[in-house]
């Protein structure tokens, strides 16, 4: 820095160039500007969820299912209550099998496996696994199940077809908190007599939980809002559907079908249910944020 | 290791019974084979959808189903050419105007920002990843795309000499809309691994720079930038493969027009958006085609996700070997990042 007053003969030749000095400034101006640009759609899609969706809200809304009458007036439309249900009854199952096979598997990997080869081919194919397109996931569900069943869509084809997807998320989310539980932890238990197992279940999971449980949300975050795993797994139908065993309506199929609809009135159906799936997965994300600033570990 | 058993059952009072051993074994080999099970269900996968993709690849040939400009369902043929090539135009445009954004924001949250607004900048950036993918779609198609249709207009008349850019009418769901939205999906991701990149630059390099007197884009630039190009580029190579895949939104935006698009503001089709906008209707031949669209964007998606991992992998071995990081902090796993 040159200090103007006191000598400037003696620090000039330490200045920075106004040539430099011009650059460094275009340079962060440029970086502070593609910065600022990031952040326009996300206010703009924002606005547009919140000014479309909300005029689309109301009681009736939530409580009845979409009729198929798509060119009378808004009011027999209907709204989204068989989406709703059915995105919830999807997700929860995909959940009850992709969370306890995934932190199955980051147990096998960060206890047992650790750098066997066999542990790294896993580690490889689970990454293979995160780099999958959605739709192949439900193609390999319609092929297995539905292919090969010759049954139809169904509920459960889709909790499936989300559970392989939440799958590489899970177990890499998992791994990375189980690796940062301390050994000296687990090697006090092992030196107090504690057979493995016991280890694993009284020490190492639950000092994971709170960070596990931030990795499982957001995985479920991700599945809610898929679409293209559901489209020839779980398909759609209109009515509130309970049964995972037959076709079921969800929020993002709802949606993607709306969107080419002619008529106003089912667009904005379509703005409603996504302004709600958007709550819904921001209030997962939310959760996931408190817990993990609970965690002591991450 | 427990002490073995002696023979003749008097074993140390300090090994286990067999008995109490068992739920030891029975834990880690059903965990082992649940590992194992993961890798059988991929393989199983990649060969039922190669058998179910044999048909169509049998009526073209792999290389005429890739490369043959011709994708006519009513005709029985199926040369996927303007699918892949509309995938590689629409994820291209992606990292081309995403990744320089995403890399501006890595940068000015780990250089230029102040620390308090580090964290909100962090999670508002994450937030766009929050978005489902139909929701970009719904807002692309009735926002975006009309909003940005004179624009086009305009830049393909003054393009016009740009083989491919200008010349034509430009449509309302077109490449190039379908290849912005990408890059505001990609973003999050790519800046999420620059950004853990551009932390493991030692401070060391940077109040080094600094102290020979550069300025803080000097130090930028000749620091923090060369220190991290590899993990830079396996993060863009991550959203490229995000934006390969990516379905519906594009589906969508995209016009879904089943031959080549004359121009870039001009109505095209992806790998991806053929399988979700046809497969409800296609039958035998088409259907298979449809698997086979599948298998080539998987291959696809494979190919760039593995050496993106080889990239980012790469980078946090020798930003490791550089600086030995203290522990407490977030590992840089690649795997774990790209879950998030």
């Amino acid at each position: 820095m040159s200090t103007p007053g006191t000598a400037p003969d003696q620090f000039a030749r330490f200045a920075v160039s106004p040539a430099r000095r011009r650059k460094d400034k275009a340079a962060r101006v440029t970086i502070a500007a593609g910065t600022a640009i990031a952040l326009v759609p996300l206010a703009l899609v924002v606005y547009y969820l919140l000014s479309k969706g909300l005029g689309s809200w109301s009681p009736d809304f939530f409580t009845t299912d979409p009729t198929g009458n798509t060119f009378f007036k808004s009011s027999s439309i209907g709204g989204i209550k068989s989406a709703i249900l059915g995105t919830v009854e999807i997700v929860a199952l995909a959940s009850v099998i992709a969370i306890p096979i995934g932190v199955g598997v980051a147990v096998w990997l960060v206890e047992y496996g650790r750098n066997s080869w066999f542990a790294n081919t896993v580690r490889f194919f689970v990454d293979v696994l995160t780099g999958v397109p959605s739709i192949v996931f439900g193609l390999f569900i319609y092929i297995v199940l539905i292919v090969g069943t010759g049954s139809s869509y169904a509920g459960y084809k889709g909790s499936l077809a989300l559970a392989l997807l939440m799958l590489p998320v899970v177990i890499r989310s998992a791994e990375v908190i189980l690796l940062l539980i301390p050994g000296a932890l687990r090697e006090s238990a092992l030196a107090l007599g504690a057979p493995r197992w016991r280890v694993i279940f009284s020490i190492v999971l639950p000092t994971a939980l709170p960070g596990m449980v931030t990795g499982v949300l957001l995985a479920i975050a991700r599945a809610a809002g898929e679409t293209a795993p559901l489209l020839f797994t779980a398909a759609t139908t209109r009515n509130t559907n309970l049964n995972l065993g037959q076709f079921m309506n969800s929020l993002p199929v709802q949606i993607y079908n709306d969107v080419t609809s002619p008529t106003t009135a089912v667009v904005n159906r379509a703005w409603g249910a996504a302004l709600t799936l958007v709550v819904m997965i921001l209030l997962l994300n939310l959760i996931a944020r408190l817990v993990s600033r609970r965690s002591r570990l991450a | 290791m427990q002490t073995a058993a002696m023979p003749g059952g008097d074993r140390s009072i300090l090994a286990r019974s067999p008995l109490a051993r068992l739920p030891d074994r029975a834990l880690r080999w059903g965990l082992t084979t649940l590992a194992a099970l993961i890798l059988a269900l991929i393989v199983y996968f990649f060969i039922r959808l190669v058998g179910e993709a044999r048909p169509a690849f049998a009526h073209t040939g792999v290389f005429g189903f890739t490369f043959d400009n011709n994708w006519n369902v009513s005709a029985d043929k199926f040369g996927a050419l303007p699918l892949v090539l509309g995938t590689l135009i629409t994820s291209a445009l992606a990292l081309l105007i995403g990744v320089p954004v995403a890399v501006a924001t890595a940068i000015y949250a780990n250089e230029l920002c102040p620390l308090r607004l580090r964290t909100a900048l962090t999670v508002l950036v994450e937030l766009l990843a929050a978005v489902p993918s139909v929701v970009y779609g719904l807002w692309g198609i009735f926002f975006l795309a009309p909003k940005l249709q004179p624009i086009e207009q305009w830049l393909a008349d003054r393009l016009s000499f740009i083989p491919f850019i200008g010349g034509g009418a430009v449509t309302i769901p077109n490449y190039f809309v379908a290849g912005l939205i990408l890059a505001i999906m990609i973003l999050p991701i790519v800046s999420a691994i620059s950004r853990e990149v551009m932390a493991t630059v030692p401070a060391d390099h940077k109040e080094a720079a600094l102290g020979l007197g550069a300025t803080r884009w000097e130090m930028i630039r000749t620091a923090v930038l060369p220190y991290c190009r590899s993990g830079i580029v396996g993060g863009a190579m991550l959203g490229l493969g995000r934006a390969i895949g990516e379905t519906i939104a594009v589906t969508i935006v995209i016009g879904d027009a089943p031959q080549l698009g004359s121009h870039l503001f001009g109505q095209g089709y992806s790998l991806a958006a053929v399988i979700a906008n046809e497969f409800g209707e296609a039958q035998g031949l088409h259907r298979s085609a449809l698997f086979a669209a599948g298998l080539v964007l998987f291959v696809l998606t494979l190919l760039v996700n593995g050496l993106a991992r080889v990239l980012v992998i790469r980078a946090s071995r020798t930003s490791e070997a550089a600086a030995p990081r203290v522990s407490s902090g977030v590992q840089p796993s690649a795997g774990a990042v790209a879950g998030a």
